[in-house]
């Protein structure tokens, strides 16, 4: 009985995880001659993703836009959650919220077309600071690293604040007020309470966003200008231009593996049920 | 008498439903101009078929599509001229009744025999083209600076450049700048080409798609796109008429997309049809026009067929002298390609 209900999900995940899993790893280990695709077991590929510098920068070029993104997502996407949990109203909380995530619902390609006009030398940001006189000739922010990091710290903030909300509204408020009892003050409740209590729905949001930033090929290349690239993008151009699937498939198999490091990393504290 | 005649007529519409023959659908598998409902439409009405669309960028991507797809899923592909041969040779492309063709209406440079045939066996046309070469702002650069190559690396446009990437017309372009023909582009010629295109990164503040690259010339983020063309900023005269253009004299790069029937189409007639409908007068006008991208019309006698706005943005007149000045795409080898490419990505990762 127990297997009978579970068999849909399984054959599913074997279907659409495990085969073409399994066949991509095997793709990997194939080599090119010419256009045409060689199989066999070549660990060519790999070789040359750690020891070409312009893959391997593509590799730490994507690490770190996404540790800095994870970072300044999470500082940004906490006191958010905590106004809306603590200083909002119960009664206004969902529209909080909801206004939160209103970013969500607009195209996640017309959104970074959108900040690059925002962020150009005729933008917004820059039309503002010359205005204001704070600055004397435009930032060139637009088709940089920093544009890129803006618009992931954009979209990920919104998928930060929703799972520490949901971390931070299951808290007993008796814990703050024991601290207080104990003689904690403000920061220390915050530092060795409060904070530690959040880890679940921080480090969960923090493993989604890192999940979502390093597979992403749209921001840098929007954003970005193809100033550097990332490992998606590298992944692209195989597949889009090149027609090289064997190596595409080896870096998208460490991409992967950076992933599930990321999993194993921050297992301890990950609690996907808090999403 | 009601049943007996019933079932013959359900069993013919069951049968003109059930088969792909029948069904009055034509599958293109094409480029984002093709899109435009201006352009699609009057065929659609003429022959009362509907004609699906999928749009695909880059030959590696349209040839994984055919390659993973039934035979009989697709009737129509337009591809880089260039890659005809490809395509040809891995079995994709059915040959076309050439004297059905208007190509003697042609640009002479346009009927591209060497491209579109093979064997002797013509296996698809030419539709469109135009020309990867310098687009700019010309209230922001001196647009006689846009007639040497050199003035782009001279420090005078530093971080005012986009690179349009797409490694084969810049490649070819930086090759002309070094007074290299396109078609000589070898494994050892492309040494060579590094320090010229790294230097030409260096003075670039991007390196964008289409829409990234228009975006930035029409917003003021950079004032010079090396590999655009009148594809670039033709679609944003209208709003920006200090875009332009021009051909330097080291030369520019020609481009040109093809169109043929799929082999294995179950409705290659119709397919041909379509074929004809785009390199008429009619069809090339709208796909000049289209609103995706605009581009030139490889028949020559489309000209009545456009406005004069449209042959001033497209410079009409001017097109006998700008194809003796232009140069094909460069044509790789698989391992040239790969060589190209990684110098390529070298320069984006620089």
């Amino acid at each position: 009985m127990g297997w009978g209900l579970v068999a849909p999900a399984l054959l599913w995940t074997a279907a659409f995880f495990v085969l073409p899993f399994a066949a991509m790893v095997a793709l990997s280990f194939a080599h090119m001659e010419g256009r045409e695709v060689v199989r066999g077991f070549d660990p060519g590929n790999y070789i040359r993703i750690f020891t070409d510098w312009t893959m391997l920068k593509a590799l730490l070029n994507s690490l770190e836009i996404t540790v800095v993104v994870t970072v300044v997502s999470v500082v940004l996407a906490w006191p958010l959650a905590a106004i809306i949990a603590f200083r909002v109203p119960a009664r206004w909380q969902r529209l909080a919220l909801l206004l939160a995530v209103l970013p969500f619902w607009t195209s996640y390609v017309v959104r970074s077309y959108a900040w690059l006009l925002v962020l150009g030398q005729n933008g917004v940001v820059n039309k503002a600071l010359l205005s204001l006189g704070l600055i004397a000739e435009p930032l060139e922010i637009a088709a940089t690293r920093v544009a890129t990091v803006i618009g992931f710290v954009h979209f990920f903030v919104m998928l930060l604040t929703l799972t520490i909300y949901a971390n931070l509204i299951q808290l007993s408020p008796n814990y703050a007020r024991a601290a207080a009892d104990l003689g904690a003050g403000r920061w220390q409740t915050f530092r060795h309470v409060i904070l530690p209590l959040t880890l679940p729905g921080v480090v969960t949001g923090a493993f989604l966003t890192f999940v979502l930033c390093i597979g992403d090929y749209i921001t840098p290349q929007i954003l970005g200008g193809n100033a550097e690239l990332t490992l998606p993008q590298l992944i692209m151009l195989q597949l889009g231009r090149s027609g090289n699937f064997p190596l595409a498939s080896a870096l998208s198999v460490v991409l992967m593996a950076v992933v599930t490091l990321a999993y194993f990393a921050s297992s301890r504290w990950l609690r996907l049920d808090r999403v | 008498m009601a049943l007996k005649a019933i079932l013959p007529m359900t069993a013919a519409t069951l049968a003109a439903m059930s088969c792909p023959g029948l069904a009055q659908e034509l599958n293109a598998l094409v480029w984002c101009d093709h899109t435009d409902p201006a352009l699609i439409e009057p065929f659609e009405e003429k022959f009362g078929v509907k004609v699906n669309l999928k749009e695909y960028e880059g030959t590696a991507a349209g040839l994984a599509i055919l390659d993973q797809s039934q035979p009989g899923d697709w009737d129509v592909l337009v591809i880089d001229a260039v890659d005809v041969g490809r395509a040809v040779e891995a079995g994709y492309l059915a040959e076309l009744p050439a004297d059905q063709l208007p190509t003697q209406n042609f640009f002479p440079e346009l009927v591209m025999a060497e491209n579109n045939m093979v064997d002797g066996k013509t296996y698809a046309v030419t539709e469109k083209f135009g020309y990867n070469t310098i687009s700019y702002d010309k209230t922001k650069v001196d647009p006689a600076d846009m007639e040497d190559m050199a003035s782009l690396t001279s420090g005078k446009y530093d971080g005012r450049i986009g690179i349009y990437d797409y490694y084969l017309p810049v490649l070819g372009l930086v090759a002309l700048g070094q007074g290299i023909n396109t078609a000589d582009i070898t494994p050892d010629t492309l040494g060579s080409l590094k320090d010229p295109l790294m230097a030409l990164r260096a003075a670039s503040k991007q390196v964008s798609d289409v829409v990234s690259a228009q975006t930035a010339l029409a917003t003021g983020e950079v004032d010079i796109v090396v590999g655009g063309g009148e594809w670039l900023t033709a679609v944003l005269a209208a709003d920006n008429p200090n875009l332009d253009w021009t051909i330097p004299k080291q030369g520019g790069l020609r481009w040109a997309q093809s169109i043929g029937v799929v082999a294995g189409s179950t409705q290659p007639d119709l397919a041909l049809e379509f074929v004809k409908y785009i390199v008429s007068p009619e069809g090339q006008a709208k796909l000049a026009t289209s609103s995706c991208y605009w581009g030139m019309p490889a028949n020559a006698k489309t000209g009545d067929a456009l406005s004069m706005e449209q042959r001033a943005i497209l410079r009409w007149q001017e097109q006998p002298d700008f194809l003796k000045r232009a140069q094909l795409y460069p044509i790789p080898d698989a391992a040239l390609d790969t060589a190209m490419q990684d110098l390529w990505t070298e320069m984006l990762n620089q």
